[in-house]
C-alpha cells in the first residue's frame, strides 16, 4: 500500500481497540445509497519506475526550445543552492507557523523576506506574499478602496498599459464589491501614460491609479509626474514593479515627492522557476499608515518569556481566521515556498548581483532589439525608454515568421495581438542574462533568412547593417 | 542572527551572477535608482549554512508527527517532488505555444479527469490557487449563475457556525451577506434552524462534509433538499475530502460546486504556508462559468480553454494557469495511488483517527462527540482540565511540542470551547499514534502534580512562549539595520 504503514496484525489490534469488526463499520454513518461503488475512469496505481518513465517521455515531449517570451515571467539563472536549501523536508513538508515556538525558521526566514522586500521597495513594509502578481494586483485594488477612507467612488484608474492577465484577474476578483476599474489609453508613440489622458480625472473622486513599471509593452512611465499627479487629486497610487527592475530603477517608494502607497509584483523573478506559470508568489508592500489594511500573512519580531528575540505572525486580527466575514482578505495558504526561495536567491546575489542581472538583461534585450531592426521589416514600436523587453512591429505577417521558429525550437516572442487587436504583427520579446550572444545571433539569422524567403517575391532584402 | 547581521560590503557569491554589464546608459537618470538597496553581502556558503540552520529550527512532515486538524498533513511523497522539477516542465515559459506543451498538457487533462471521477463532478478547473482561491471561484460561479438567470434577488450565503473563517469572507468578497446557521448537540447542522433559514433570497450553502466538527454530516441529502427546493445552490468546501475520498463522492450528495485543497488530500507539500491548490469541480449546469484557463482536447492535440472558448467564465484567477508545479506534484501522486489506493487513503485515515480518539479517551481526555464515530479527525475537549487543573488547551498544546510533536489545532473549530483538533492522517504508523497518546497522558499527570510545567512550556525550542501582545503593539515588521 503505497504510503499506508499498517500491517495487517495492526490493523486488527486497532480495530479490537476501537471495537469494531472491519474499517467498513467506520463508515457506518455514511448513508449506504450514497456510498461510491466504483471508480472505475480512474486508472489502476504505478510504482515510483513507473511515473518516473512516463513523466521523463512527457517532460522530453516538450523539449527545451530557446525562449525569448518575457511578458511577465522571466527566465533566470537560479542557484543550485537556492532548491536545494528550499526542498528540504524542514521547509517543504512544514505548515503555516501557528505554533511559533516550532517554527521559528521559516518566521525568521519570512522577517528576512519582508526586510529584503522593504528594501527594494523603499517601502515601509511588506506580507508575507500573495498568490501571484495578478492575484497581489486586484489584492491591492480592494486594499486601496479600504485605505482611502476620502474616496467613496471606488473607481480606479487602470492603465490598457498594465499586464492583460492582471487587469483580467483584478476584474475577476473585485467585480462583485461596488468598484470601478477606468481603462486609461497608452500613447501610440510612447506606449506609457500620458499627462493629457488624466486630465479629463482632475477634480474627480478616483479611489487609485494603478502605475506598472515597466509596464506590459517594456516602457517606462514618468513615475514621479504620474504619483504627484495622483496624490494632488487625493488618489492613491498602486505601484506594479518587476522585482528585478528594481535594482537598477528608481524604487516605489522614491516616485514623486510621497512615493507610492502600496506596492505589488510579480516575484517569479527571484529564483522561482518559470514551470508553466506556477507556483509563483505576488509580493506586497505598503506605507506603514495603511499595515492594517493589508491582506495576507505579516511576521513580526517580538521576545519570548526569557526576553529572547523571537518571530511571530502578528496583526491577525485582519485576518479570515479571527475577522470571518469582515476580513481584509479570504486568503488563508499563500506561498510560502516560493518565498524561501526568494529570500535565499536574494541573500545570494545580493544588491550587487541583482543589479548585474537587471543590466546583463537590459543588455542582451537592447543588443537583441538591435539585431533584429537591422532590415527594413522589423523596428521598435514605441520611442519610449524601455527595460529588458521591447515591442517590435513587422511589416509583414507575423503569422508567417512564428511557426517557422518553433521548427528551430526557439520561441521568438509573444504576440501581442492576442490582448491588442490594434497591435496586429507585433511582437514582445525579451532576453534575459541567460541568452549569450549566440542565441541572439541565432535568432537574428533565422529572422533574417524567413524575411529573405517571404520577401524574395515582391523586393530583395537590403538589410541596413548597423 | 539575521541575515543581514552577516553581511560585510564588499562580500559575494560571484559565481552566481553575470559579470558586470556595461550601463544602462538608455535609461534616463530620473527613472534609476540612486542608492543600492541593503541586501545581504555573504558567501554562498554563509547564505547555505544560514538557512540550512534556520530550517532546523521548523517542525515539520519530514521530521515530526504534525496532527494539525483540517489541515491533513500527511507524507509528502519525494518522488512527487522529483518528478514534478525535471528540467524540461520547471523551463517551460507558460505562454509557450501548445505545441511544445503537449507532454505537460497531457498531465493536467489527465488530472482534471481524475479529480471529475474521485468527485463525481462533471467538469473540473485547476486555475484556482489554494482553498480560499476555489471557495472564491466556486461562490462567483453561483452569483454569475443566478445572475445569467435574472435571479439576482438572492443575496445571502448560509454558513453553518463550524465552518472555516475564508468560508464567511469568500461570501462577502462575493458581494454576499452572510447567515449562520447553528448547529445541533450531536454535532449535524441544525436542520430545522436551516429550513427556516432558506428562501427566495438564498444564493447558496457553503459545507464542509465531514465538518470541522469531526463528524459526517448525516442529513446531508435533507440538506440539499431544502437548500434546492429554496433555488439555492450548494458549495463542497474540499478541506476535509481526504476522509471520504473514494468512500462517498460529493457530485452524489447533492453539491453543484466544491473545491479541493490538493495540498491536503493529493499530498502536496504545505511549503510553510503555501503554495496550495484549490481545483474547483461543479455539476452541468455551473459548466459554462468555470474559472479559465482550463485544458480541453481537440482530436489528439490538448488545448487551452481560454475566454474565446468559455465566453461565460467567472474569469480568471492567476496571471498564467494557477499553481502548475502543485497540480503536477498532486497529478503524480494520484497516478502512484491508482483507484484502490485513493480508497485506502479515507479507510486509513478514518482508523487512525478512531483508534486515537479511542486511546485518548481510555486516558481521561472528554470528546467533544463521544458518540460520534471520527472520520479523518476528532475534538478533544480540555474544558474540564481548564476549569479543575488551570490547564489549557494551549498549554497542552505548548507542552506538546517538547515532547516532540506538532500540536493539534486549537480553539478551532470556535463552538467547542478549550478543543484540540486532532487529524492523524494514513501515513502515520500505529507506534507513533502510541507515542502521542502516551505523551498526552503524561502532560494530563503533569497537569495533576505541577501544572507551571504545561504553563511555561515549551521548555525545549529555540525561544519560549512568545509576547504576541507585544508583537502587535511594538510593530517590528523589518529589520532597520544597515549592512555594514
Amino acid at each position: 500500500m503505497p504510503f499506508i504503514p499498517h500491517t495487517d496484525a495492526e490493523v486488527r489490534d486497532m480495530l479490537d481497540a476501537i471495537g469494531v469488526v472491519s474499517i467498513e463499520d467506520l463508515f457506518d454513518e455514511i448513508p449506504r445509497n450514497l456510498r461510491t461503488r466504483s471508480l472505475d475512469g480512474i486508472p489502476a496505481g504505478m510504482s515510483e519506475q513507473e511515473i518516473g518513465r512516463l513523466m521523463h517521455q512527457r517532460a522530453e515531449q516538450d523539449g527545451r526550445p530557446l525562449c525569448f517570451i518575457g511578458a511577465g515571467a522571466y527566465e533566470h539563472h537560479i542557484p543550485a543552492a537556492v532548491w536545494e536549501i528550499t526542498t528540504r523536508g524542514e521547509f517543504y513538508s512544514a505548515y503555516t507557523p501557528y505554533q511559533a515556538e516550532a517554527s521559528q525558521g521559516t518566521l525568521q526566514l519570512i522577517y528576512e523576506f519582508q526586510t529584503m522586500m522593504t528594501r527594494l521597495t523603499a517601502m515601509e513594509v511588506s506580507n508575507a506574499s500573495l498568490y501571484d502578481g495578478a492575484s497581489g494586483l486586484a489584492e491591492a485594488t480592494l486594499m486601496a478602496v479600504r485605505a482611502n477612507r476620502k474616496s467613496k467612488s471606488g473607481r480606479v484608474l487602470m492603465p490598457v498599459s498594465v499586464h492583460p492577465h492582471y487587469r483580467k484577474t483584478t476584474d475577476t476578483i473585485v467585480r462583485n464589491q461596488a468598484i470601478s476599474l477606468v481603462e486609461l489609453p497608452y500613447d501610440q508613440q510612447g506606449g506609457h501614460v500620458t499627462p493629457e489622458s488624466l486630465a479629463q480625472y482632475e477634480g474627480e473622486d478616483i479611489t487609485a491609479l494603478v502605475i506598472a513599471q515597466p509596464n506590459f509593452f517594456g516602457v517606462l512611465e514618468e513615475v514621479d509626474a504620474l504619483t504627484d499627479w495622483a496624490h494632488r487629486n487625493g488618489i492613491l497610487v498602486i505601484a506594479v514593479v518587476n522585482p528585478t527592475s528594481l535594482a537598477l530603477l528608481k524604487p516605489p517608494g522614491e516616485w514623486g515627492e510621497t512615493g507610492a502607497d502600496i506596492v505589488c509584483g510579480e516575484g517569479q523573478p527571484l529564483g522561482v522557476p518559470l514551470s508553466s506559470g506556477g507556483p509563483y508568489f505576488g509580493f506586497m508592500c505598503c506605507k506603514k499608515e495603511y499595515v492594517r489594511q493589508m491582506p495576507g500573512r505579516i511576521v513580526g519580531r517580538t521576545l519570548d518569556r526569557d526576553g529572547r528575540e523571537g518571530y511571530t505572525l502578528t496583526l491577525q486580527a485582519r485576518e479570515q481566521h479571527i475577522r470571518r466575514s469582515k476580513a481584509t482578505s479570504n486568503i488563508c495558504t499563500n506561498q510560502g515556498l516560493l518565498v524561501t526561495a526568494a529570500t535565499i536567491h536574494m541573500s545570494l546575489l545580493g544588491a550587487e548581483g541583482l543589479e548585474h542581472v537587471a543590466a546583463s538583461c537590459h543588455a542582451n534585450t537592447r543588443r537583441l532589439v538591435e539585431l533584429l531592426t537591422a532590415n527594413d521589416f522589423v523596428k521598435p514600436r514605441f520611442n519610449r525608454p524601455y527595460f529588458h523587453e521591447c515591442a517590435l512591429e513587422f511589416s509583414i505577417p507575423l503569422k508567417g515568421v512564428i511557426r517557422p521558429f518553433s521548427a528551430h525550437n526557439l520561441l521568438p516572442g509573444y504576440e501581442l495581438e492576442q490582448e491588442y487587436p490594434e497591435l496586429k504583427n507585433h511582437l514582445l520579446v525579451c532576453a534575459t542574462e541567460t541568452k549569450t550572444e549566440a542565441d541572439l545571433q541565432l535568432y537574428a539569422d533565422h529572422l533574417n533568412r524567413m524575411l529573405e524567403k517571404q520577401t524574395k517575391a515582391d523586393c530583395p532584402v537590403q538589410p541596413k547593417m548597423a | 542572527m539575521l541575515i543581514f547581521e552577516q553581511s560585510r560590503t564588499g562580500r559575494r557569491a560571484t559565481a552566481q551572477a553575470p559579470k558586470a554589464a556595461p550601463e544602462a546608459a538608455d535609461i534616463p537618470a530620473h527613472l534609476r535608482r540612486s542608492e543600492r538597496p541593503g541586501l545581504p553581502e555573504v558567501s554562498e556558503m554563509q547564505a547555505v549554512r544560514h538557512f540550512t540552520r534556520l530550517s532546523q529550527k521548523n517542525f515539520s512532515i519530514d521530521t515530526h508527527f504534525y496532527p494539525l486538524g483540517s489541515c491533513t498533513m500527511k507524507y509528502n511523497p519525494r518522488g512527487c517532488n522529483t518528478l514534478a522539477m525535471l528540467p524540461g516542465l520547471l523551463a517551460r515559459h507558460p505562454l509557450s505555444p501548445e505545441t511544445v506543451g503537449q507532454g505537460f498538457l497531457a498531465c493536467m487533462y489527465d488530472l482534471q479527469e481524475i479529480l471529475k471521477e474521485v468527485t463525481g463532478m462533471k467538469a473540473v478547473s485547476l486555475s484556482p490557487a489554494a482553498g480560499a482561491q476555489g471557495e472564491f471561484a466556486g461562490v462567483a460561479m453561483i452569483r454569475a449563475y443566478h445572475d445569467a438567470r435574472g435571479d439576482s434577488a438572492r443575496n445571502e450565503i448560509l454558513v453553518p457556525d463550524a465552518a472555516h473563517g475564508t468560508n464567511p469572507a469568500t461570501a462577502t468578497m462575493c458581494g454576499y451577506k452572510v447567515k449562520e446557521i447553528p448547529t445541533d448537540k450531536n454535532g449535524d447542522v441544525d436542520l430545522a434552524a436551516l429550513k427556516q433559514a432558506v428562501g427566495p433570497q438564498t444564493a447558496g450553502l457553503m459545507l464542509t462534509n465531514p465538518s470541522t466538527l469531526g463528524v459526517f454530516e448525516r442529513s446531508i441529502e435533507a440538506i440539499a433538499k431544502a437548500v434546492h427546493e429554496a433555488g439555492g445552490l450548494l458549495y463542497y468546501d474540499g478541506a476535509n475530502l481526504n476522509a471520504i475520498l473514494g468512500k462517498v463522492r460529493p457530485g452524489d450528495m447533492g453539491f453543484d460546486v466544491i473545491h479541493m485543497n490538493l495540498h491536503k488530500t493529493f499530498s502536496t507539500p504545505h511549503g510553510g504556508g503555501g503554495p496550495g491548490a484549490g481545483p474547483v469541480g461543479v455539476s452541468e449546469r455551473l459548466r459554462p462559468y468555470l474559472p479559465v484557463p482550463m485544458v480541453g482536447r481537440d482530436g489528439n492535440d490538448y488545448v487551452w480553454l481560454t475566454e474565446k472558448d468559455c465566453p461565460d467564465t467567472m474569469g480568471r484567477l492567476s496571471a498564467f494557469m494557477g499553481n502548475a508545479g502543485v497540480l503536477l506534484r498532486a497529478y503524480i501522486y494520484a497516478r502512484m495511488l491508482g483507484r484502490e489506493g485513493m480508497q485506502r487513503v479515507a479507510e486509513y485515515a478514518t482508523l487512525n483517527a478512531n483508534y486515537l480518539m479511542k486511546r485518548l479517551q481510555e486516558k481521561g481526555f472528554d470528546l467533544a462527540f463521544p458518540n460520534r464515530r471520527a472520520t479523518h479527525e476528532f475534538i478533544v475537549t480540555l474544558k474540564k482540565q481548564d476549569k479543575t487543573l488551570n490547564a489549557s488547551a494551549m498549554d497542552f498544546a505548548k507542552r506538546l511540542l517538547d515532547y516532540g510533536y506538532h500540536a493539534p489545532t486549537t480553539y478551532f473549530p470556535l463552538l467547542v470551547p478549550e478543543c484540540l483538533l486532532i487529524e492523524p492522517t494514513e501515513t502515520e504508523a500505529k507506534e507513533e499514534l502510541d507515542g502521542f497518546v502516551d505523551a498526552m497522558a503524561k502532560i494530563l499527570e503533569e497537569a495533576t502534580s505541577n501544572v507551571d510545567i504545561l504553563k511555561e512550556a515549551p521548555h525545549t525550542l529555540p525561544v519560549r512562549r512568545l509576547d504576541d501582545v507585544r508583537a502587535a503593539r511594538e510593530l517590528d515588521l523589518a529589520w532597520s539595520g544597515t549592512v555594514s
